[in-house]
């Protein structure tokens, strides 16, 4: 059976399995049809254009893990960030591990979707902002008809989170492939500040497919920074999409650093509902072999007196191939709306591909957006200098990546994930020298 | 400590070294000074390494060793410095932490463990003085921005730090005015030894009056046509490039 039919047959054990009276029971329904309707998405979409799920969507996958898998926490510590003081949320083959897990329901919540879906003092929020922001693209309603499991975050007003919250999904591959539909909910209300770390990591050669939805709402002033950090195995993809909604004066960033994986694809759409919201999404990829990394971003300007930034850096090796995507839509009541967007590209190698698309629908005239790509190679000259100075070609190499990268780097605001993402940057590269620029 | 014979070098098959002889021993200043398209640069970045050009014919030693085979990384290990006519700008390396991974990494080649943090920094403290270098530019992206001048002192600037037995000075006086000239030829003059050699490679007599060579050659069409003391310096500056091409015809 092919997987689409697979997924839809499963639908209904699914929701018996669950809770059929569950607040989200319709909301299911209609995303399951709307799949059936669309099916997968292929690259006849223009969205799709570059990127191709068919090598990913032909193995059988277990729709439905088996859960209980045991993990040893010192096969999996190098995953967490664990020189700070953090919350965290764990999950083994998509079921929670309370093992691993540190949450708080302690004037803030830091909990499950499973509980917050069938707990009914969570319903109000529920039923306020489920799949409210998501799209009803197929791949999203898929994720939306499966949603059971994610992490469910919800911030009152004026409270500043001091630990970061790590999100972390493991897989253990004691099943030939499996499919999985983490779904996260994040409501940070006005004035609040959070912070928050996501990962998924496979921990075998075995496939595992994850397509994972997360809806953010920031509210009036609400800060909300979020880090991913996709630096899983070669035979794991992932398509992760993160829809944002913003009230007045909120801000939000996304970081994006996308190191490893088979497939990945990002979609990451912000809408700004309200006046002077600043919205910061920016990325670092570097990836090499047959590996792929899709950046499909929105940032829709409704109101004015907004900023948006998008910056981008992928440096691409072997027949590794990267596209970008970025869409700026700015209404036009939208007035005085800043938006600003790059995107450069480094090729290592002669096989690497970038498909670089900015797209700017502007319908308001009194506004700044600007944009830029750039497809290039590393400087010789540069390397050469370095050398001459006695730096060897392939450090020398390498912090010309790294140089290139930090643009990203330096809006980091938790300095354990820029060490982080540094020693996975040099360990990528294969060098041991300290990058602190 | 620098003997090269009969060097012949080309790039996209266009033979530009044609038979190029030059001793230097320690302790001694060398000047290279020649019309436009005679080589000189080309010269500069061969005895570094540099790949696009093809050696086609000769040798270089350098300490009793032939270095033509070796990457400009291990030449750079063994202490041949060369100071870029247009140094390059690097986006995103400070100053400070390219010297330290230049320093450290030469020192690694050479078995040395890393220069200790401490240590680093008065070093850099003392050199950037003697170069008259603000602190605050040591924290700047490497050239990026620089002006022209600035650019040429930070050259100096990480001559001075990586020590090196030989250093490769191209056309490092264009671009100075008279005040950066007068720096950056004192950092030089302090920075030499009896036990480390410099080769100037300049159009003018200028930087020559701030550091003065033992021994002029004038390069020609790829060879080296003539060679002699500081006052050959002088004619030329006074008589410019024609009479030695005069010379050659005659």
């Amino acid at each position: 059976m092919e997987l689409k039919e697979k997924l839809i047959a499963s639908f209904m054990a699914f929701e018996n399995l669950v809770d059929v009276d569950s607040p989200i029971h319709d909301v299911r329904s209609e995303a399951i049809k709307q799949f059936e309707t669309e099916g997968f998405p292929s690259r006849r979409d223009e969205a799709w254009k570059y990127t191709s799920l068919n090598s990913i969507l032909k193995h059988d996958y277990s729709v439905f893990p088996k859960g209980d898998n045991h993990i040893d926490y010192n096969e999996i510590k190098k995953y967490f960030i664990h020189d700070i003081d953090t919350y965290k949320i764990v999950f083994i083959d998509g079921k929670y591990s309370s093992h691993f897990s540190e949450t708080t329901h302690d004037g803030i919540d830091v909990c499950l979707m499973s509980s917050a879906l069938s707990k009914h003092k969570y319903r109000p929020v529920i039923e306020n902002y489920f799949n409210k922001v998501a799209t009803k693209d197929s791949l999203s309603s898929l994720n939306t008809a499966f949603s059971q499991e994610g992490a469910y975050i919800h911030i009152p007003k004026n409270k500043s989170v001091a630990k970061p919250i790590q999100i972390v999904h493991f897989s253990t591959g004691n099943e030939a492939a499996v499919m999985l539909q983490p779904r996260n909910l994040i409501v940070v209300d006005e004035n609040s500040h959070v912070q928050i770390i996501e990962r998924h990591q496979s921990l075998t050669e075995n496939p595992v497919l994850t397509n994972s939805v997360t809806e953010i709402f920031a509210g009036k002033r609400a800060i909300v920074d979020y880090y991913k950090i996709q630096n899983d195995n070669e035979n794991a993809s992932l398509i992760d999409s993160t829809f944002i909604n913003q009230k007045q004066e909120s801000f939000a960033s996304v970081h994006t650093f996308s190191f490893g994986g088979k497939l990945t694809r990002n979609n990451l759409k912000f809408y700004q509902n309200g006046e002077r919201i600043d919205s910061t999404m920016k990325g670092v990829t570097i990836i090499g072999n047959k590996q792929h990394v899709d950046h499909n971003t929105l940032v829709h300007h409704i109101e004015p007196n907004c900023e948006s930034h998008q910056d981008y850096q992928g440096i691409f090796g072997d027949s590794s191939t990267g596209v970008f995507n970025g869409k700026v839509l700015v209404n036009k009541e939208a007035q005085k709306t800043n938006a600003f967007q790059a995107n450069n590209n480094i090729l290592l190698s002669d096989k690497a591909t970038v498909n670089t698309k900015p797209q700017l629908e502007i319908f308001a005239d009194d506004v700044k957006c600007s944009h830029g790509c750039t497809i290039g190679q590393l400087d010789d000259s540069a390397i050469f200098y370095m050398r001459s100075r006695g730096i060897p070609e392939k450090e020398a190499k390498a912090l010309l990546m790294y140089a290139f990268g930090n643009s990203v780097l330096s809006s980091v605001k938790i300095p354990e994930i820029k060490q982080r993402i540094t020693n996975i940057i040099a360990n990528k590269l294969g060098i041991n020298i300290g990058f602190d620029l | 400590m620098l003997k090269i014979s009969n060097l012949h070098a080309s790039v996209d098959d266009k033979a530009i070294l044609r038979g190029i002889n030059l001793e230097v021993k320690a302790g001694e200043v060398h000047a290279i000074m020649g019309p436009n398209g005679s080589g000189k640069s080309t010269l500069a970045s061969v005895i570094a390494g540099k790949e696009d050009y093809e050696m086609t014919q000769g040798e270089i030693i350098f300490e009793n060793e032939e270095i033509s085979e070796l990457s400009p990384e291990e030449r750079a290990h063994k202490g041949v410095f060369l100071s870029f006519q247009y140094p390059v700008e690097i986006p995103g390396v400070s100053v400070t932490n390219f010297i330290r991974t230049a320093i450290n990494e030469t020192r690694k080649a050479r078995g040395v463990d890393a220069m200790p943090a401490n240590e680093m920094l008065k070093m850099i403290r003392e050199k950037s003085e003697m170069l008259e270098i603000d602190r605050k530019f040591l924290s700047r992206s490497l050239n990026e921005g620089f002006s022209g001048g600035e650019k040429k002192r930070n050259e100096i600037f990480q001559l001075a730090m990586l020590e090196p037995k030989l250093a490769i000075l191209d056309e490092t006086d264009s671009g100075l005015d008279i005040d950066a000239l007068r720096i950056v030829a004192n950092g030089i003059n302090k920075i030499r030894s009896k036990d480390n050699a410099v080769i100037v490679i300049t159009h003018y007599q200028r930087l020559l009056d701030h550091i003065v060579p033992d021994f002029v050659h004038v390069l020609h069409e790829g060879r080296i046509v003539k060679s002699g003391g500081k006052e050959l310096a002088h004619e030329l500056e006074e008589k410019g490039y024609d009479w030695i091409k005069e010379e050659l015809n005659a």
